[in-house]
């Protein structure tokens, strides 16, 4: 990784962001993230944490505000530049059916190597060894992703988001649809991987149980100003 | 990747994509098919005679003399006696003629009693002579000339005898078997519907209808192969005569003159305005089938769409996921189109396969039941600009889902809409 210790895997600067000014805001005034540190980001659906998530991954840019992407002004940057920086440094892991179900477990995985810009044949292993570390054996990396169980999936899309030794990995409600047994479990692989990594990993969960897993919180109640989106 | 993505994605929705593929390969096989066919047919219209000044038959429309004389189509609605045959061919302006006695059958194949002018005289083509590929013209009474198909449809070598049947139908209930022809040539192949023809001479036609009388055997009256040998095989009247003249500046005096005879209703009429009037009355047929196959087209190329953009709300997990991994807009609009191209190409090429099977199957019957003869291999540099007009076209349409994939990814980024 690129990241140096002085430098934040993220940083939020009076980002701002509105659909009409005059309705739901969502105001972050300072949030500095250092590689490694994770964050736990409590919100309920509604509150506005597709909005956050869509801005800290670069979909959409801030209406007012800095967003600081390891050290490059990523919401500056032209659309189809965050699409890049987000392919490079940016790993997504989604509530559920986080992989295409139509290509095999380790194309699933490739696919962040492909778009960040990584050639196949170096990627490829580290995914497989990705694969394995993250309990998955060998013979399913060629089986469709939609043929293994959703705790499996959930692994598989950890896999995908840290291939590319991202500063900042993403997670939205990844746990929901598992049993606790297996949400303990893709936790605490989640975060030994990310460690491993030195990436920093912002996670959204309505479930305040899960907040021990983490030093840093954040409430996306104080977030919001003004009116609730619909 | 990419190609990968699009190809598994088309493999993941195989139902919908192998009916859009049929659909698709249906209107394309309709758009060359008829497209082959028109061209073909034209092509075999065309060819069909030549060198040939004028055609004289009983008094009727020129089409339907063209039809029987040289297509064998449709029937005469009355002959020509011998002598004026004989009057007329004996016109100093006139070089050679080729008298055409039509009626009988042999097995669904037409016969037709003509003399030796007939493989002197008949041109076809680039004014190509007629060939025989074994054998000789018939030289007696009872000797055949087969067409290459018919020999080689019905398994005739030489030596074969065959009998003839009265009437023109696939099954005959009348046959004339108690005189046998021998088959003592067969044609070369001209891809015309000489192919189909089996000739004899004159007096043949005659023979076996000595014994017969409007069109039926007469009770009690049998004439053996040999006695009819000996009896006057003079025909008293033939279907049409071709027509060479010494200089085709006379073609319209001539033309005149016959039609202006005084001893019979006669029609003399121009091979190749005759065929071109026939092609014209086609034309419009032929234009307005191809407009019905491109619109069939369009309809394919529609629902190809169609199917496509009802797909995008199934395919939002995907796009999103894929746009998660960092895939820019453009990129979901570059795979929707290479689906589309995958689709299409797909469509093409089991058109082109179906087309070629289809008309490999069809030729025989076309040629038997139309007298078209047609290639088998449908493809010329004209297709290939078809082709690239449609994957074109098609990927004009594909904006419609591609763009839609693009705006979606844009404004529901992350977001799953389940």
């Amino acid at each position: 990784m690129t990241d140096k210790p002085k430098i934040p895997a993220i940083e939020l600067k009076n980002v701002l962001f509105y659909y009409q000014p005059t309705a739901w805001q969502l105001s972050l005034p300072q949030l500095i993230l250092q590689p490694g540190q994770h964050l736990f980001i409590k919100g309920a659906s509604g509150s506005g944490k597709t909005t956050l998530l869509n801005l800290l991954a670069g979909i959409i840019a801030p209406k007012q505000g800095d967003i600081i992407l390891g050290g490059a002004p990523f919401s500056r940057l032209s659309a189809a530049k965050r699409d890049t920086l987000r392919a490079k440094n940016i790993g997504v892991v989604f509530q559920q059916l986080n992989l295409i179900s139509y290509l095999s477990v380790l194309d699933n995985v490739l696919l962040s190597a492909h778009f960040a810009g990584i050639k196949p044949a170096k990627s490829r292993q580290r995914a497989k060894v990705l694969l394995q570390s993250l309990g998955l054996t060998a013979d399913m990396l060629t089986q469709k992703a939609a043929l293994l169980s959703v705790g499996q999936q959930q692994r598989v899309a950890i896999a995908r988001a840290l291939l590319t030794q991202p500063a900042l990995l993403i997670a939205d409600e990844p746990t929901s649809a598992l049993d606790a047994d297996n949400r303990d479990s893709f936790m605490r692989i989640l975060l030994e991987q990310a460690n491993a990594c030195q990436t920093t990993v912002i996670f959204v969960s309505h479930d305040a149980n899960l907040r021990h897993y983490f030093n840093l919180q954040l409430d996306m109640q104080n977030l919001a100003a003004g009116a609730q989106p619909c | 990747m990419l190609m990968k993505l699009a190809r598994q994605s088309l493999l993941n929705r195989r139902g919908t994509a192998l009916m859009t593929i049929f659909s698709l390969a249906i209107s394309l096989v309709l758009l060359f098919g008829i497209d082959h066919l028109r061209k073909e047919a034209r092509q075999s219209f065309t060819s069909t005679i030549a060198g040939t000044d004028l055609i004289v038959g009983a008094r009727s429309g020129q089409l339907n003399l063209l039809l029987y004389s040289v297509f064998r189509i449709g029937n005469a609605t009355a002959n020509v006696s011998w002598d004026t045959y004989q009057r007329i061919s004996k016109h100093p302006q006139i070089s050679w003629t080729i008298p055409l006695s039509l009626g009988d059958s042999h097995r669904g194949y037409r016969v037709l009693g003509t003399n030796q002018d007939y493989f002197e005289h008949y041109r076809y083509a680039n004014k190509q002579t007629l060939q025989f590929a074994q054998g000789q013209p018939f030289s007696h009474v009872y000797d055949t000339v087969l067409g290459a198909e018919v020999a080689s449809k019905l398994g005739y070598q030489l030596g074969d005898n065959i009998t003839l049947a009265h009437g023109i139908g696939v099954v005959s209930f009348s046959e004339h078997k108690d005189k046998p022809f021998t088959v003592t040539g067969i044609l070369a192949p001209t891809g015309t519907p000489l192919d189909q023809t089996v000739h004899v001479s004159l007096e043949g036609i005659e023979a076996i209808h000595l014994d017969w009388q409007q069109g039926a055997p007469m009770p009690g009256r049998k004439v053996s192969a040999e006695q009819a040998l000996t009896q006057d095989l003079t025909p008293k009247a033939i279907t049409a005569f071709m027509v060479g003249l010494q200089s085709r500046m006379a073609t319209f005096v001539v033309q005149r003159q016959i039609n202006e005879f005084r001893g019979e209703a006669l029609s003399a009429i121009l091979p190749g305005v005759a065929l071109a009037e026939l092609w014209q009355m086609l034309s419009m047929v032929e234009n307005l089938l191809l407009l019905i196959t491109l619109l069939v087209l369009v309809a394919g190329l529609v629902g190809m769409m169609t199917t496509l953009l009802a797909s995008m709300k199934e395919r939002q997990r995907e796009m999103a996921i894929l746009r998660a991994v960092g895939a820019h807009p453009w990129y979901l609009f570059v795979l929707i189109q290479l689906e589309v191209l995958l689709l299409t190409l797909t469509a093409m090429l089991l058109a082109a396969i179906t087309l070629v099977i289809a008309l490999w199957g069809l030729q025989d019957t076309l040629a038997s039941q139309y007298g078209l003869f047609i290639k088998i291999n449908p493809f010329s540099l004209q297709t290939l600009y078809w082709a690239g007009a449609i994957v074109l076209a098609s990927a004009v349409m594909a904006c419609i889902p591609a763009f839609t994939a693009y705006r979606r990814a844009l404004n529901d980024g992350l977001a799953i809409r389940l």
